[in-house]
């Protein structure tokens, strides 16, 4: 770690930059899924569970067709499929969203495990990264500045998704459903209809999320890959304010934070380094404890959110 | 008096007969998916099955291996069961079994030279301490500052499996413990021993006598019908005076007390010290647990017991199958899918309605 020495301080805060970029990725998509899904007044809290198998399902692709982006297809799909399981128990009578979530978690954790058993050793060719930092003759920053192209792809579907839903006829209707579904049905919208293509295409996004993990950053397929990034999706989405753009703000946070304790064990300092893996649970938390009151719904949040309609 | 007569006794079985049939017909319906799922996968689903059934009720041996992940999981699964009762979906288990196994191992080896009845005593009232804590402040802010219970506890999780770790890789680790950082052990004295000479832990009465006292506290005493009140009506509740955030903190307490005793069970009688196999993932399959037996304490029993069994079978799947060690996780991922589904059948069926006229 000669390099980072050199530059000292810096290379803890490049490490950071270069950590909320690449670790936040995951973050942003899945939130960015969650976010699409909350709006139509459902929660999917088994994000975690599509991340995972999207994470297999685009390795184990990538492995056998030798293509990287047959594997983001992949990953893409096995979200669509999660999601549409969700969508169909979540839509029954006197099913809690939430602990459907649960139950979408252990079982797309689990299927991943299952099924991705065989591919934790071989590699699979992996995307392509854009370089930008051709203009600088740091190594470490043109090494942060390697971006993921799903990182470009989730920044963009960011401000698409908050123009379609403050703009478009289709964002128009997922909000109404999500705010008042019965004033929606009484405007001859069908709710389960659009309910079941915001939280199909909300876990597909996720998905893509599963991608980023095993084939660009960390770039393989282990069954520790995620550390939780779905289940914080619930978290940054709340922290976002269910605002598409602040989901991209919420997830570069998130992700710096990751990377604090490996930056700061790159200039030596390794005290509390287990401690600081803590840090963007504690970051959340204390967030929403100064945000949160018990007097008012948050604002932004969807109407019909936590009910039973 | 003239009350309006309630249906007998003997012509109520119907609905009766509904909660019980629903909940074994959806863990059918899941047998059958899995049984599908082996049949996919090369494996012989009957002989699949008759291996699960061997290795978890198949002989004493076999069965003592289920009891003792029965324990664990009838303590978890009350600290989603309790505070559910009110309306809060609590999963923040496995932190607080985290936490307490961590209180429970301090305190333990804080108290290493006391005599073995006092030191276990002392570190059982620590672990539930511990746990009843962590779940308390998932309770409190909800209530103080209108945080959702189910995210809290989610975060919590992962910051009491992070502190975990920094306690045995650094101020509690023991340095001879090279390949798997732990904290010192407790003397073979000081640990929780079977019961009459079984494999048996006492872990499984302290699971049973609280899964009892959760039942008969929630079904049985004003505390528990408050509780259900505020569960079925959170704003009658209030407009009848309830001190609904007390009642509330005090269950989110008594179920994080029941997490954090699970822990203390692990460090206590299984590892005999504390490190990161502690967060195994009895905490997730609490939340199963509690779900399937529909939040009440005495089915909780009966579900972690067939529950254990399924996990004590893990090791028989993956050596005589060839089937991964995640293939449980996809059986309780179906299960819990059933069950969820079977939920929304309530009331659909006629066979199961009270004739009324």
């Amino acid at each position: 770690m000669n390099a980072s020495e050199s530059i000292g301080w810096w290379g803890v805060v490049l490490g950071i930059f270069a950590g909320a970029l690449r670790g936040g990725t995951p973050f942003l998509l899945v939130s960015l899924g969650e976010c699409l899904t909350e709006k139509s007044g459902k929660i999917n809290l088994g994000l975690e569970g599509t991340l995972l198998m999207g994470a297999m399902s685009a390795y184990a692709v990538s492995y056998h067709s030798g293509n990287p982006w047959l594997g983001v297809i992949a990953a893409f799909g096995t979200g669509a499929g999660l999601g549409a399981i969700h969508a169909l128990l979540v839509s029954r009578p006197k099913v809690n969203d939430v602990a459907a979530g649960i139950a979408m978690l252990i079982f797309g954790s689990g299927l991943a495990f299952y099924l991705g058993k065989s591919y934790i050793r071989p590699s699979a060719p992996q995307l392509p990264a854009l370089s930008l930092g051709g203009w600088s003759e740091l190594p470490q920053l043109q090494a942060a500045l390697k971006l993921s192209p799903l990182f470009v792809l989730g920044a963009g579907l960011a401000f698409l998704l908050s123009w379609a839903f403050n703009c478009t006829r289709w964002g128009l209707r997922v909000r109404a459903v999500g705010d008042a579904p019965v004033a929606a049905l009484a405007l001859g919208m069908s709710v389960k209809k659009v309910r079941f293509v915001a939280i199909v295409l909300g876990s597909a996004i996720a998905g893509l999320g599963g991608a980023h993990l095993s084939l660009f950053y960390p770039g393989a397929w282990t069954e520790a890959i995620s550390s939780g990034q779905g289940l914080m999706a619930v978290a940054l989405v709340i922290f976002a304010r269910w605002r598409p753009v602040h989901c991209l703000y919420a997830s570069m946070i998130f992700g710096g934070t990751q990377a604090i304790a490996p930056a700061l064990q790159a200039i030596g300092i390794t005290s509390g380094y287990y401690l600081w893996n803590a840090a963007p649970y504690v970051l959340t938390l204390v967030v929403m404890v100064i945000t949160c009151s018990p007097k008012r719904t948050l604002a932004g949040s969807p109407g019909a959110l936590g009910t039973s309609s | 008096m003239s009350t309006p007569a309630l249906p007998p006794t003997s012509r109520r079985w119907r609905p009766a007969l509904e909660a019980v049939a629903l909940p074994v017909g959806a863990v059918l319906v899941a047998l059958l998916l899995f049984g599908v799922f082996c049949a996919v996968q090369g494996a012989n689903p009957l002989s699949v099955f008759k291996a699960i059934q061997r290795a978890s009720f198949g002989s004493w041996y076999s069965f003592q291996n289920t009891l003792i992940r029965a324990a664990p999981l009838i303590l978890t699964a009350l600290c989603t069961a309790l505070p559910a009762r009110l309306g809060l979906i609590v999963i923040g288990n496995e932190g607080a079994l985290v936490v307490g196994g961590l209180a429970a191992t301090a305190a333990g080896l804080a108290a290493a030279s006391a005599p073995p009845v006092v030191a276990l005593t002392i570190m059982v009232l620590a672990g539930m301490a511990g746990g009843g804590a962590w779940i308390g402040l998932v309770g409190l802010l909800h209530y103080q500052r209108g945080v959702n219970e189910t995210i809290s506890g989610l975060l919590l999780n992962y910051v009491a499996i992070a502190v975990l770790s920094h306690l045995v890789n650094g101020p509690m680790r023991d340095p001879a413990s090279l390949n798997k950082p732990s904290s010192y052990s407790f003397a073979e004295t000081h640990q929780l021993g079977g019961i009459a000479s079984s494999n048996v832990h006492y872990g499984l009465v302290f699971g049973v006598v609280f899964a009892v006292f959760a039942w008969v506290l929630m079904e049985h005493t004003t505390f528990g019908f408050k509780a259900r009140m505020i569960g079925g009506n959170i704003r009658a509740a209030r407009m009848a005076g309830l001190p609904v955030a007390r009642l509330g903190i005090t269950t989110c307490l008594l179920g994080g007390a029941a997490a954090g005793l699970a822990g203390m069970v692990e460090v206590a009688a299984i590892h005999g010290r504390a490190n990161e196999s502690l967060a195994a993932g009895y905490g997730y399959a609490g939340i199963l647990v509690a779900f399937v037996a529909r939040f009440r304490g005495l089915p909780i029993i009966l579900v972690a017991v067939l529950l254990g069994g399924i996990l004590a079978s893990g090791g028989i799947l993956q050596r005589q199958f060839k089937l991964p060690d995640a293939t449980i996780l996809v059986f309780q991922g179906i299960v819990f899918l059933c069950i969820l589904f079977s939920d929304s059948l309530y009331g659909r069926f006629a066979c199961f309605k009270e004739k009324t006229a």
